[in-house]
């Protein structure tokens, strides 16, 4: 299933790629192109063959783990620099999931933790004081929430660096320290949608009769809430923490231009303007994947901690 | 011994750490210098002095992961700031607009024509292979190949063949006279790499990359056995893309990086205010046109150009465009820049009456169609606007078309479908380069399609006339005549030059003279600056 999604997928990213306006030699050239230069540089990348056959050749590459060569890089006078696209995908998705996972790391814990908790002492000034400051965060523009952090954070008391580029070679210490001002942001982002989640799953259970019975066998609020509720809200919490996780990987581009940081989201904002469309279609790819086996996992989990669909009639 | 042969003397002394500030400040006093300007000068003697060391951070508002370390394909501003840092090339503008060698030793030429270039000795590449002659042949013929996809291709297509002379000289031999060749072979494409090795970024430059990552950053760190002299003060260079303005002047009030290119104008004066931080202002040869095709109706006709060339408010643009920061074109591209500017040229102004005059002897009525879009520079549609008012003084109507930014250089500017629209040029170093760009008649470039007019042909013969023309009063008089021709004959409105606007730490020092022929000193700065 997953893997005919990823077909489709690739169909659809080829083809409105084609329809992109423009032309990735005329723009490599820039005011530099002239009929002749652009004429050899097409050739040289065969973007003068028909479409359906590019495809073919593509996919066929992408199945054997080959995500094609860069047109960047690339000189008719004998020398061919241009990079392996997954060379160039590579270091950048590193950072994407580094950055994804402190935050999530970070997040998700933390929103576990308020999410349970506010469900436990529903709407007492608690509840609502951590309701409202997570739907303050979540209601601005990350590029506003970034803001307001480097102001604070690096301009006014300098803590944390405001620029966030890393490198192959830079030490883990520094990187965390680097990234924080990122990933203290997508938390701050994030948050709210899974937190709220998890405490409106608990609470719709616990009008249960179930739980109405625990609740009468003489346990306690937390209990009730850790052992009887929250067993049967995995499902729900689970997709939405996989749609947030998703999103660490493929919807941050913003938060990476304000902070300087060298993800996958730039890389593909660069490739989609200066139409390196192996670079285009190579991220599109990676970002489905991100998407579908992150829903993967959160149907496993809804199943494996649902009784009823694990043994099946 | 004179007063101020001894101060003089005294500068010296203190500039090569001889005597200290007290002392050197002391024998200025002697001389009958006021207390208060003593200790001035004493401090300019010392900011004038470079002092090596340090690690400078620099962030660019440009750079791609198409950048390449091969100068042949370098298209923006951080591959030509990179390979400025890293690479030589035989001659360069140097820090007061003059060509001085580079590479070259010194050039030579009896007609303009067979051009001799003394290759300087002893240059080794990072790689320790020696520069010669052959390392110059290989990195020119980079360009020229028949199917090179060299940006630089177009510049030495007036190259007939070159070749080595011993292992320290290399002739040219052109295929018609040309008096400013030695400034085209300054260009940044032309970076002079080891034969053999065009691409993996070793040059003979001052500093020696150690990680390149497309996009991102370039890491560079000094070349022990850097040539030149008094060049190269940093001991670590780091080059950064920032292409957000807002995170570029953050980062450096921040203190994250050490200098930065292109301010964003809107929000200068709030980022003037910090005091950490230096503003830099340059008129280079970067200009702002709006080109008028004359093979489109109704821009054929000559009255109808003047019309429109009188009814735009050049200063307005300069002020609500460019914040100011830039200065009023007299509708050809050469600057004050440039060596020949002509200055004797009335500046060109706002005039009601002479536009109405022209647009009514023009005969033509209806709306007029200018296209625009921000990609053409910053601030396109809004400059379309204010020409639409000022024109509506002059009863002329013009209806200003918002064109998508994605493809505007295919398909609205230089092409025929649209008779005028917004153009940004980066401008040239040389009045022939710059014609031969846009306005002669055999560039393809030619986005006014200025041909085949009395002006135009008159035009075209004295570009010819005065590449071969070695006598430098002679060349200043034909291009004098050259703006003046473009100015009143030609297709294009060259309503503004933009400044260059630069900002870095006030712990950078630089050179009296910063160069003006491109950003941040002639994106020489990473050689050329250092910390006070």
């Amino acid at each position: 299933m997953g893997i005919a999604t990823l077909f489709v997928v690739s169909i659809i990213i080829f083809s409105s790629i084609e329809y992109l306006p423009g032309d990735f030699a005329k723009n490599i050239l820039g005011q530099a192109a002239t009929e002749e230069t652009t004429a050899a540089f097409r050739r040289e990348l065969g973007l003068d063959q028909p479409a359906v056959l590019r495809y073919g050749q593509w996919v066929a590459a992408v199945v054997q783990g080959d995500l094609g060569t860069s047109f960047s890089g690339r000189n008719a006078s004998g020398v061919d620099r241009s990079r392996q696209v997954v060379d160039l995908i590579a270091p950048r998705l590193r950072n994407t999931l580094f950055l994804a996972s402190l935050a999530a790391v970070v997040a998700v814990p933390l929103s576990l933790l308020l999410g349970i908790s506010t469900a436990l002492y529903r709407n007492s000034v608690y509840d609502r004081s951590v309701n409202m400051t997570t739907l303050t965060t979540i209601s601005f523009p990350e590029f506003f929430v970034a803001y307001i952090l480097i102001l604070f954070l690096a301009s006014l008391y300098p803590v944390f660096p405001s620029l966030a580029n890393v490198d192959a070679e830079t030490p883990l210490g520094e990187r965390f320290y680097r990234a924080a001002l990122p990933a203290l942001t997508l938390t701050l982002v994030i948050v709210a949608h899974m937190m709220r989640m998890t405490r409106a799953a608990i609470i719709n259970l616990l009008a249960s009769p179930y739980i109405q019975m625990a609740r009468l066998s003489g346990a306690s609020p937390t209990e009730v809430i850790l052992k009887h509720a929250l067993p049967n809200a995995w499902a729900p919490i689970a997709t939405v923490i996989a749609f947030n996780l998703a999103y660490l990987v493929v919807g941050v581009v913003v938060v990476e231009v304000v902070f300087v940081y060298p993800g996958i989201g730039q890389l593909m904002v660069d490739a989609v303007a200066s139409r390196d469309i192996p670079v285009v279609q190579g991220c599109a790819l990676i970002f489905a994947m991100t998407y579908i086996i992150l829903n993967l996992i959160a149907d496993i989990i809804g199943i494996l901690t649902n009784p009823r669909l694990l043994h099946p009639k | 011994m004179s007063k101020l042969e001894y101060r003089a003397i005294q500068e010296l002394k203190y500039k090569s750490g001889q005597i200290d500030r007290r002392t050197f400040v002391r024998s200025l006093l002697a001389t009958g210098v006021a207390l208060p300007s003593a200790l001035s000068l004493a401090g300019q003697a010392a900011a004038a002095t470079p002092k090596s060391g340090g690690l400078f951070r620099m962030g660019v508002g440009h750079g791609s992961t198409t950048d390449t370390l091969d100068s042949a394909t370098s298209e923006n501003h951080f591959t030509l700031i990179n390979g400025y840092t890293f690479g030589n090339h035989l001659t360069e503008v140097n820090n007061d607009g003059q060509l001085v060698g580079e590479l070259a030793e010194s050039y030579e030429s009896d007609d303009g024509q067979k051009w001799i270039f003394n290759l300087r000795q002893g240059v080794e590449f990072h790689n320790g292979k020696t520069m010669t002659s052959e390392d110059v042949v290989a990195s020119f013929n980079h360009h020229m190949g028949e199917d090179s996809t060299s940006a630089a291709k177009g510049l030495l297509t007036a190259v007939e063949s070159l070749k080595a002379d011993g292992k320290n000289r290399v002739i040219f031999d052109l295929k018609s006279p040309n008096a400013d060749f030695p400034f085209i072979v300054s260009d940044y494409h032309i970076s002079i790499r080891p034969a053999g090795d065009m691409a993996s970024g070793v040059g003979t430059g001052g500093y020696i990359v150690q990680n390149f990552e497309p996009g991102v950053k370039s890491v560079l760190k000094r070349n022990p056995n850097y040539w030149k002299e008094g060049r190269a003060h940093f001991d670590e260079v780091q080059l950064i893309s920032i292409v957000d303005p807002t995170a570029r002047q953050t980062a450096l009030m921040n203190g994250d990086i050490d200098a930065m290119d292109r301010v964003d104008l809107k929000t200068i004066n709030l980022f003037k205010r910090n005091p950490n931080v230096n503003i830099m202002e340059v008129t280079g040869t970067a200009h702002y046109t709006f080109p008028m095709r004359l093979n489109v109706d109704p821009f054929g006709d000559y009255d109808l150009r003047m019309a429109l060339k009188h009814s735009i408010k050049r200063q307005e643009l300069v002020d609500k465009v460019l914040l100011g920061y830039g200065a009023v074109g007299n509708d050809h591209p050469i600057s004050t820049a440039n060596r020949y500017h002509n200055s004797d040229l009335p500046q060109r102004e706002f005039d009601a009456d002479k536009a109405a005059f022209h647009y009514k002897k023009s005969g033509h009525s209806g709306k007029i169609p200018l296209s625009a879009a921000d990609s053409a520079f910053a601030g396109a549609v809004d400059a379309a606007q204010l020409i639409a008012n000022s024109a509506s003084e002059a009863g002329i109507e013009i209806e200003v078309v918002r064109e998508p930014n994605d493809g505007y250089w295919s398909n609205v500017w230089n092409n025929d479908a649209k008779g005028w629209c917004a153009c940004y040029w980066g401008g040239r170093p040389t009045e022939d380069w710059m014609f031969s760009a846009a306005y002669t008649n055999d560039t393809e470039w030619n986005d006014t399609n200025w041909k085949g007019t009395d002006g135009s042909k008159k035009f075209n013969a004295l570009v010819i006339e005065a590449r071969a023309e070695l006598d430098d009063t002679k060349r200043r008089e034909i291009y004098y005549e050259c703006q003046s021709l473009i100015s009143d004959d030609g297709g294009s409105i060259v309503p503004l030059f933009n400044s260059y606007v630069s900002a870095n730490s006030k712990s950078i020092a630089t050179d009296d003279q910063v160069a003006a022929n491109w950003d941040s000193d002639g994106a020489k700065c990473v050689e050329r600056w250092w910390f006070a």
